[in-house]
């Protein structure tokens, strides 16, 4: 690691300013970045620490309305016992995230702006149509992934927390990659009030997208049995050392109808 | 057996401080005035180093010294050796290029050391070997044995042309050809034993300090034998005459054969120490580990067993590559030759055998002996073949096996070994019985109803442990002789302190040497320290490796016993006024048998210290030492079975069952040795199902250089083993032990991917069999 300064933040405003300063970077749950900057990938000058700003902390549930604060830790999402009844996709997705120690660190908000091709929250939240809210504004889910690693975010712009609206039926599956578990192809379903959207991650070439054969085969029946036979293209697909294109254009049927029957129940 | 004798489940003496954060590793170490030092690698695969300037580095904070490869090379460091000597079947020796603990020249693999940083901290040191500036000229590179045998192909040492090593053979030709041709039936397999990184817990570490005063130096290192090391860079390193260098290898955290090798760094740091005149300490990360750790297996094999119209195996023949990567490391001639060919027979009674082995150099790291060390490369190889062969012959694998079996002892075989003792029937029964094998197919059928691939695969391994009688290994061509010592010292108070040669890595040695020991006096274990891994504390020993610590380091201690014991009752004897045959020893005391006439142990130590009243002439003490020479190699044996269901959706491969039968000759702590064995398995099912070791082919980079892309074994990718043993104890030691350290690791992988392939109706998938792999197989299904 190269030496970097250090500074606690204690509100969004007071990181803000602090990160007009030099080539600095946010520290939420280190997962990543800070494996990053110990085999000296990352380089930042100063690191603004976001873990003691207790406004980014916590789910909130209004009606059908979900809104999770972007220090929240992955434990957190998975054990959140109101959550839990009302979208069990996302507390199931949130407890295969790495293993303990990284559930106890990792943080939603550091996921979704690190957008890592392999991440799992980038599915759910493309999926249910999330709104992702920053100190600025607020940004559509669709229109805030951009690409691998590539955010809608700007320089400086924190996330603070993201929302959705709790859709009718929802469903993850994730096939973890043998090595870093990651998802090697996670598939979340969810079926609300503007139909069935798909969305796929670990697979493709540009990050998380939405499979729109697959959303058309399930808008007519929402049903496991409606993506039998059915595959995918595997343009666009992922290829590397674990998984061909063409294995990843499989797994997405397989894991997208082991979401529908979960979502099912 | 007492509550801590010989066959005791006592739990581990030293757990308690591992498991608390008590271990004392070499990055804990700790001297005035020490700094940190950092190398500077090779990027590339292959290139000529054409300018390096220093400039730069050498005016960054805190830097100390920049040390280069020309300097240590004036300075007379040698080369790094290969310490067993291997020839040609045309009676050539091996053709070995030079490696230089500093690259000087050419770099040959990405992690090839060129030089040493020494600053104030470890952050100091990286930055300025960031801060180096090497122009290199990038030459292609080679990765795979068998494309660098190809014409053309780069030169990785202009010693050796075609980076063709050493082509050798075993066995009998001829023979073997005629019994190939007059067969009723020949199987013909291509096998390919996957490369492995050891990823032992703890990375390698060393910490040189010269001592100005004393002209003396000091090496703390990550060190499977401390002594061999210490021997080794005396002797060819130039770096110290031995009684001028001490070795300490200290709490080691994993070795798996990694750290028996003498590398670079601890070279290269004891020389910094002196020539910047501070200890330097150098601790790999994990990526350097990666890169430079010697990786283990990687061959390529075609093989040909013959049967007779009996099925019973006529002739076998076998032509393997071995990939030894950029430079021959101190055993890895011997790895793919005498560790490996010496056991094709397996437990098979074959009259013909030839074996030929091509070693090969690419740009990859070095590969040398990693647990089993040829051993799995053989048993994979035969295991496979046979489950193949099986299937060709439609006859059942257990009874194609069983058929074949040595059943009298001793059994020469036709490469080189002579097995002493076993029943490879009761191994093959305990097994088949634990598995319920013959309940299989009712199994298959209700996995098949629920979609999925159910199957069911054995492999009957023979090994080769207690490694080894010198004077057949120097005959064979090794460097050092094989013997282990031991020196038994009773204090004046009646406790113990035993000195090993052998050295403790995880294997447990603090507490079953030490029942040994409690066994033989009747003492409590606590009053008995096992002592390991100082050059400057212990007597010469060879180190622990190839399952030799019980059968080869265990009869060492035996034989100091037995001397201490003698002089023990000799003393009892005169001051009990009786005959030395009379006296016994038990529950920590020497008496009269038959009378009530007895001495505590603790005073009979003090009667030999206060030396008031000993029999006329005997010199005071109690302390007694010995070498151990072994007689024979000793032959551990087995059966496992292994049950896979795999879901034909994904390719994911669960491994349902686990059953392990072994022989392990006579046990001195049960608990260990299931732990041993646990521990084998996980890595021989890791590299059955997870690990595979992947270099890019056109730039050299290693592509699995971190734990995102190298898979390795989780609690949760394996079953809960059901282990077993059966017992012929080994007629070679005195304590008719056989060795365990290994079994785990050699035995299991074609036991898996007989599984697989039985489940997936066909063959075509090698190692890891990845849920890509076996998806992608059970499309073609
Ligand atoms: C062993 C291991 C296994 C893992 N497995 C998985 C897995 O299976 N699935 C998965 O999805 N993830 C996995 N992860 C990643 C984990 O989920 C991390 O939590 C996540 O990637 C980053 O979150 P973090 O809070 O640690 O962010 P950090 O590492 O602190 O930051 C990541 C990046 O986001 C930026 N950032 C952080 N917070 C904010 C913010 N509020 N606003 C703007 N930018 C911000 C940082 O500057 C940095 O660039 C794994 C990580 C590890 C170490």
């Amino acid at each position: 690691m190269y030496s970097v300064n250090y500074h606690r933040a204690n509100s969004v405003d007071d990181a803000a300013k602090m990160a007009e300063a030099g080539d600095a970077k946010f520290l939420s749950g280190g997962m990543t970045l800070i494996p990053a900057m110990k085999t000296r990938l990352a380089a930042p000058s100063d690191l603004i620490d976001l873990t003691h700003i207790s406004e980014l902390k916590g789910i909130t549930i209004s009606g059908r309305t979900v809104t999770i604060g972007a220090g929240t830790i992955h434990y957190d999402v998975a054990t959140h016992t109101d959550l839990k009844a009302l979208c069990p996709a996302l507390c199931h997705l949130a407890s295969h995230i790495g293993d303990p120690a990284v559930r106890h660190r990792g943080t939603i908000g550091g996921s979704v702006a690190n957008n890592d091709p392999a991440a799992d929250y980038p599915s759910a939240l493309l999926a249910m149509g999330a709104t992702i809210i920053t100190n600025q504004r607020e940004i559509a889910a669709e229109d805030f992934f951009t690409g691998l690693f590539e955010t809608a975010l700007e320089e400086g712009e924190i996330v603070t927390a993201v929302t959705f609206e709790v859709p009718e039926k929802s469903g993850y599956a994730k096939f973890p990659n043998p090595a870093s578990r990651y998802a090697m192809t996670g598939v979340f379903v969810a079926k609300g009030k503007d139909g069935v959207r798909v969305a796929v991650t670990g697979a493709g070439d540009n990050g998380v997208f939405r499979s729109e054969p697959l959303e058309t085969a399930l808008a007519t029946s929402f049903d496991a049995k409606a993506l039998e036979g059915l595959s995918v293209p595997s343009d666009n697909l992922m290829g590397d050392l674990h998984a061909s294109p063409e294995y990843r254009a499989n797994l997405i049927v397989v894991m997208a109808k082991r979401a529908v029957l979960a979502a099912n129940g | 057996m007492g509550i801590e004798g010989i066959g005791a489940r006592v739990v581990r003496k030293e757990d308690k401080r591992f498991i608390t954060g008590g271990g004392r590793y070499v990055d804990d170490m700790v001297v005035p005035g020490m700094k940190h030092a950092a190398f500077v690698r090779s990027p590339y695969a292959h290139a000529e180093i054409e300018n390096i300037d220093l400039t730069k580095a050498k005016g960054m904070p805190g830097v100390i010294g920049i040390l280069t490869g020309k300097e240590l090379k004036a300075d007379g460091i040698g080369n790094l050796i290969c310490g067993w000597m291997i020839h040609s079947k045309d009676g050539t020796p091996m053709k070995m290029g030079a490696w230089s603990p500093l690259a000087i020249d050419k770099v040959r693999y990405v992690g090839d050391a060129v030089l040493i940083v020494v600053a104030d901290t470890k952050g100091q040191a990286r930055d300025a070997a960031e801060a180096v500036e090497i122009t290199y000229k990038e030459l292609d590179a080679v990765t795979e044995a068998v494309d660098a045998l190809k014409p053309g192909a780069p030169q990785v040492h202009a010693e050796s042309d075609d980076n063709l090593i050493f082509d050798w053979e075993i066995g009998d030709g001829p023979a073997t050809d005629a019994a190939i041709a007059k067969a009723a039936h020949v199987t013909k397999v291509k096998i390919h034993n996957n490369r492995l990184v050891p990823n032992a817990m703890e990375p390698r570490a060393a910490l040189g300090q010269y001592d100005k005063a004393e002209d003396h130096y000091t090496c703390w290192t990550t060190s499977q034998n401390p002594h061999v090391a210490r021997l080794v860079m005396s002797a060819f390193y130039n770096v110290a005459p031995e009684n001028k260098l001490r070795v300490i290898a200290p709490d080691v955290g994993g070795g798996f054969g990694s750290k028996i090798y003498i590398y670079p760094e601890e070279i290269v740091c004891l020389w910094a120490s002196k020539k910047t005149g501070v200890p330097v300490k150098w601790v790999a990360d994990r990526t350097e580990s990666f890169l430079t750790d010697a990786h283990g297996r990687d061959h390529v094999s075609e093989v040909q067993m013959a049967f007779d119209a009996d099925n019973r195996i006529i002739g076998l023949k076998v032509d393997t590559i071995a990939n030894l990567g950029a430079y021959m490391s101190l055993f890895s001639s011997a790895v793919p030759t005498y560790l490996y060919a010496t056991l094709l027979s397996g437990q098979y009674a074959i009259p013909a055998i030839h074996g030929n082995v091509r070693t090969v150099y690419t740009n990859t790291a070095p590969v040398d002996a990693y647990r089993g060390a040829g051993r799995p490369e053989a048993t994979y190889l035969l295991e496979r073949t046979m489950e193949i062969a099986a299937r060709e012959l439609g006859v059942s694998p257990a009874e194609l096996r069983r058929k074949n079996f040595v059943t009298s002892f001793p059994h020469q075989t036709p490469v080189i070994m002579c097995y002493d003792a076993g029943d490879y029937g009761a191994s093959l029964d305990a097994a088949m019985a634990a598995s319920d094998y013959a309940g299989f197919e009712r199994r298959r059928a209700e996995a098949k109803a629920r979609g999925k691939l159910r199957g069911i695969g054995m492999s009957c391994y023979i090994e080769a442990c207690g490694i080894a009688p010198s004077q057949a290994v120097g005959s064979l061509g090794a460097g050092v002789g094989l013997w282990e010592s031991a020196e038994v010292r009773v204090n004046a108070v009646g406790t113990i302190e035993v000195l090993t040669g052998s050295h403790s890595h995880g294997q447990g040695h603090e507490t079953t040497f030490a029942q040994l020991v409690s066994d033989r006096f009747g003492l409590p274990m606590e009053q008995v320290s096992i002592i390991h891994g100082d050059t400057d504390k212990v007597q010469m020993g060879m180190g622990t490796y190839g399952s030799r610590s019980g059968a080869v380091g265990m009869s060492a201690i035996v034989k100091a016993l037995d001397k201490v014991e003698a002089k023990a009752k000799k003393i009892a004897a005169h001051m009990l006024e009786a005959d030395e045959s009379d006296i016994v020893i038990e529950d920590g005391a020497l008496k009269v048998a038959g009378t009530d006439k007895t001495i505590p142990w603790f005073q009979l130590a003090l009667a030999a210290y206060t030396a008031h009243n000993l029999p006329q002439g005997m010199e005071p003490g109690l302390k007694e030492g010995a070498f151990y020479d072994p007689s024979n190699f000793t032959f551990p044996a087995g059966c496992y079975i292994c049950e896979v269901e795999i879901d034909p959706d994904t390719g994911k491969t669960a491994i349902v069952q686990f059953v392990a039968a072994d022989d392990f000759g006579n046990i001195i702590n049960p608990m260990i040795v299931e732990g041993q064995v646990h521990g084998g398995l996980a890595q021989g099912i890791g590299q059955a199902l997870l690990e595979g070791t992947s270099y890019d082919a056109a730039s050299g980079q290693l592509v699995t250089a971190s734990y995102m892309d190298y898979t390795m074994p989780r609690a949760d990718d394996l079953p809960s083993f059901v282990v077993s043993t059966t017992v012929t104890p080994c007629p070679g030691n005195p304590l008719g032990i056989k060795g365990c350290g290994e079994a785990g690791a050699i035995g299991s992988p074609p036991a898996v991917m007989n599984a697989i392939t039985d489940a997936l109706g066909h063959e075509d998938i090698t190692m890891p069999a990845t849920p890509h792999k076996v998806w992608a197989a059970a499309m073609k299904h």
